[in-house]
């Protein structure tokens, strides 16, 4: 039988799952980058920053991250979902969905009415799954250029 | 962008028959309901079922049936059956390395094109139906 998936707020005691969960940030850097964002987004309890994690069986298998961000850009207060991962062996039984769905709940709840991420244009995966959610491209532009 | 005759009907079709993979409904039934060209569409049906999105049922009550997979086939695998989205500058030098103004153009048709195909290689037959089925709804609930 499937164990049941729960999603709660991401606790200090995290840590080691999170990091052992993320596949981006380079393995020597994980633990100054993760402590940094536990600092902000865990300990820090502020009401519009949330850090949730899926529980299965009592197994961190997924995160999430999304807070509130206001005027970058010219931008009215929306929610933004920066961090996202599912263990490649829960994937497939709607975990990140379900994340996702809570993650927007609580930041509807702070009176934002639109969600967004960022997304590497290669990462078919990733951007099927948002898309999947309902996400499509938004009016802003990601620009870049190397600097010289 | 403009899609072609071929590859808009073809997902037309796809997503006609995907919405409901038991059903089986003939280039006719198909034609019918978008109002596109039954005898342009027959043509197409042929090249979906070589790719193997769709199945010919024979027989009495015959017609095709979605065969592919929704959660996988996504917008652009059904268009580049039928184009290759590369936009194309109609100048008589194409390829000419030395014009720096040609190389810009082509650098900027290039952004635009990756765009397009991040896009359409994103959105699944199974996420474009979903979407499909809110806006039916939407419509009906505002009639």
């Amino acid at each position: 039988m499937k164990e049941q998936i729960s999603i709660r707020d991401a606790m200090a005691s995290d840590l080691d799952a999170v990091i052992t969960l993320d596949q981006w940030a380079p393995m020597e850097e994980k633990p100054t980058y993760w402590s940094e964002v536990f600092d902000h987004y865990v300990r820090r309890n502020k009401t519009d920053r949330f850090f949730l994690v899926a529980e299965s069986g009592n197994i961190v298998v997924g995160f999430i991250i999304g807070e509130v961000r206001a005027w970058e850009f010219g931008s009215p207060p929306c929610g933004w979902v920066f961090a996202l991962a599912v263990s490649p062996e829960s994937r497939q039984l709607g975990i990140g969905q379900k994340m996702f769905e809570e993650i927007s709940k609580r930041l509807k709840q702070t009176g934002v009415t639109t969600v967004r991420t960022m997304v590497d244009r290669d990462d078919k995966l990733t951007l099927s799954f948002f898309r999947s959610l309902g996400l499509c491209t938004g009016k802003y532009l990601e620009l870049e250029k190397q600097i010289d | 962008m403009k899609l072609n005759k071929a590859s808009l009907f073809a997902l037309i079709a796809v997503l006609e028959l995907a919405g409901d993979t038991a059903k089986q409904l003939s280039t006719t039934d198909i034609a019918q309901k978008h109002g596109i060209s039954a005898h342009h569409l027959a043509k197409i049906m042929r090249n979906l079922t070589h790719a193997g999105l769709v199945q010919a049922v024979r027989g009495a009550g015959g017609g095709y049936r979605f065969s592919g997979n929704v959660r996988r086939t996504t917008l652009l695998d059904v268009i580049q059956l039928f184009e290759t989205l590369e936009s194309e500058l109609d100048i008589p030098h194409w390829g000419s390395d030395g014009d720096p103004i040609i190389v810009e153009l082509q650098s900027i048709t290039s952004e635009i094109d990756n765009l397009t195909k991040a896009v359409l290689d994103t959105i699944t037959l199974a996420t474009a139906l979903k979407n499909t089925r809110i806006r039916a709804e939407l419509m009906t609930n505002s009639a």
